[in-house]
């Protein structure tokens, strides 16, 4: 926090901030709607074409946390860090195959939420208010992990004498982006994410070309972390060690089953124009995974630069020492933004779940669509007032930790959402019953292992725990769904008439195709 | 049946000991590294073929 305060880095840094904000504002006029529908407001009216949607969901999905946390891990632990990488691999066919699926359900029934779905398909509102309250607990502390984003910015640039400086800013610069999505809605992450974007992308090009060019080459580069490691101990390395190699193999595939769970892409994805913008977003997405897997690799750099900084803030201390003064700020403002735009998805996806999902059967059943986006755009200010607390005054291990868990809890919601894009074989109570065991096994799990992602099974070596509370979710499920139909026979012609959906619903309009 | 393409990409980045080397090494990278970012350009192509496969 002490040292000098960066003037010239902090005044680029304030022209693009004000640069966006103005287009937040601005964006309520784009592509104009009536944003009292809730729609308009939380779906942008599903209307982005291929570019934006590829904005969106990149800047959505590749958030500042991931900019500042994955060099820091592989900085930390080598290329056990890199795990990241596969996982934004396959994470892409997973969306080709089973996000049109959803797209083409949601917007034959006007459903804005996944949970809105889990209502139609299986009739039962308790099934729909677990994947809801699971969306909304996995999203809060994934709010509050991009306002760290931003702080490790903030903190780099300085604040000279400014008690709790970084708070104040964080505090001002959250304020103004609670308060133009509340406006503009889906319209504002949208617009700023090309901003946003273009700007991580010239970062990311300068960063993977200059410093190691100053660091003597990537082949130095490499040398000197592997040099690091040893020093170490050699516990990690820059290749897996003994061991390392299952839990890596399931972080990244539990991570990637994860991913298309959280409400804020399952938000960016029904926001598109059509099932075939999906699809090309899943050729064209990579892009970004390409960008990221080279901003891991500035863990790397870090350690051949040796610089003097610990954990989320080697990235910008990284910055500092490779770059002129305004370029820093025009890389921290990429970052700082970089919290913006998946910050505001995730608020406006958790303040729909909330709205159509907990008020509009609990509490209200009779709104009028004005109420509906009344109560969604009041929620996302919650929601957002809600993670900045959670940054300024609880410990961030907290965060960090509830984040880690919010993963495990996300993909307890698989069985009941995905494999229900395919299939109404599964007892909706039976999903709800290995659901909460999937969500208690894998908090027990983790809690007895000190917040750890991974669990030690005998023969098979370390596996990421969402994944085993995801198998012991699905075999429940199945149980007693066979159980259930052994015992009623009729069971079964009774639970599937409460299905609001037809096969067809999944499948491509026919007019849909040419577009 | 094309869709099983899409099965590939996770063979090839989930079977780690496929690619846990050093050498051979390019341009500075170590297998492990550019392996990993050749697959970040082979995946949408496969995805591609199964897109295009589709319209036919």
């Amino acid at each position: 926090m002490s040292g000098a305060v960066h003037w010239v880095a902090w005044t680029v840094f304030a022209f693009f901030f004000a640069l966006v904000t103005l287009l937040g504002f601005v964006a309520a006029r784009w592509k104009k709607a009536d944003l009292n529908h809730l729609h308009e407001w939380g779906l942008g009216g599903r209307r982005f074409g291929t570019i934006i949607t590829w904005f969106l969901l990149g800047g959505d999905l590749y958030t500042a946390y991931t900019m500042v946390a994955v060099p820091a891990l592989v900085f930390a632990v080598g290329a056990y860090g890199f795990f990241a990488v596969p996982y934004t691999i396959i994470a892409w066919p997973i969306f080709f195959v089973v996000m049109p699926r959803l797209w083409n359900v949601c917007r034959r029934h006007n459903y804005v939420t996944a949970a809105d779905f889990v209502h139609g398909r299986y009739g039962n509102r308790w099934l729909a208010l677990a994947v809801a309250l699971t969306g909304v607990l996995a999203t809060m502390p994934y709010i509050a992990l991009q306002l760290v984003g931003m702080q490790v910015v903030f903190e780099a640039m300085g604040f000279g004498g400014i008690r709790d400086g970084a708070e104040i800013a964080l505090a001002v610069a959250f304020v103004v982006l609670a308060v133009y999505t509340y406006t503009s809605g889906l319209r504002a992450p949208a617009l700023i994410a090309f901003v946003k974007d273009a700007m991580v992308y010239v970062f990311v090009i300068a960063a993977v070309i200059i410093i190691p060019a100053q660091l003597g080459g990537y082949g130095a580069v490499f040398a000197a972390a592997e040099q690091a490691f040893t020093a170490k101990g050699g516990a990690t390395s820059i290749l897996l060690g003994a061991g390392q190699a299952m839990p890596f193999a399931s972080l990244a595939l539990g991570s990637a089953f994860a991913l298309f769970l959280y409400p804020h892409a399952v938000t960016g994805t029904l926001a598109a124009s059509s099932s075939n913008t999906i699809r090309r977003n899943a050729m064209l997405l990579p892009a970004y995974s390409i960008a990221l897997g080279l901003i891991a690799l500035m863990g790397y750099m870090a350690i051949a630069a040796h610089v003097e900084a610990k954990g989320t803030a080697i990235v910008p201390a990284l910055i500092l020492a490779s770059f002129p003064e305004w370029f820093a700020g025009f890389c921290f403002a990429a970052i700082a933004l970089g919290a913006l735009v998946p910050a505001a998805i995730m608020s406006i996806g958790a303040a729909n779940l909330v709205t159509r999902n907990i008020w509009r059967p609990y509490i209200n059943r009779n709104m009028t669509p004005a109420q509906e986006s009344q109560v969604a755009k009041i929620t996302s200010l919650i929601v957002k007032f809600g993670a900045l607390v959670f940054v300024l005054f609880l410990p961030l291990q907290f965060a960090i930790d509830l984040q880690l868990l919010g993963g495990i809890w996300i993909l307890q919601t698989l069985p009941t959402v995905v494999l229900g894009l395919y299939t109404r074989w599964f007892n909706s109570n039976a999903l709800l019953i290995g659901w909460a065991s999937g969500m208690v096994l894998g908090t027990g799990l983790s809690w007895s292992q000190g917040m750890k992602p991974v669990f030690r099974l005998p023969g098979i070596g370390a596996v990421y725990i969402g994944l085993i509370a995801l198998i012991a979710n699905i075999a429940i499920a199945a149980l007693i769904t066979l159980i259930v139909n052994g015992m009623t026979a009729n069971a079964r012609g009774a639970e599937r008439g409460s299905d609001a959906t037809a096969p067809a619903d999944y499948e491509d309009a026919a007019e849909g195709f040419s577009s | 049946m094309r869709r099983l393409l899409l099965l590939i990409p996770f063979v090839a980045t989930l079977m780690v000991p496929l690619y846990n080397a050093r050498e051979p090494s390019l341009w500075g990278f170590p297998f492990f590294y550019w392996y990993l970012f050749l697959w970040l350009l082979l995946t949408p192509l496969l995805i591609w073929i199964v897109y295009r496969g589709r319209r036919a």
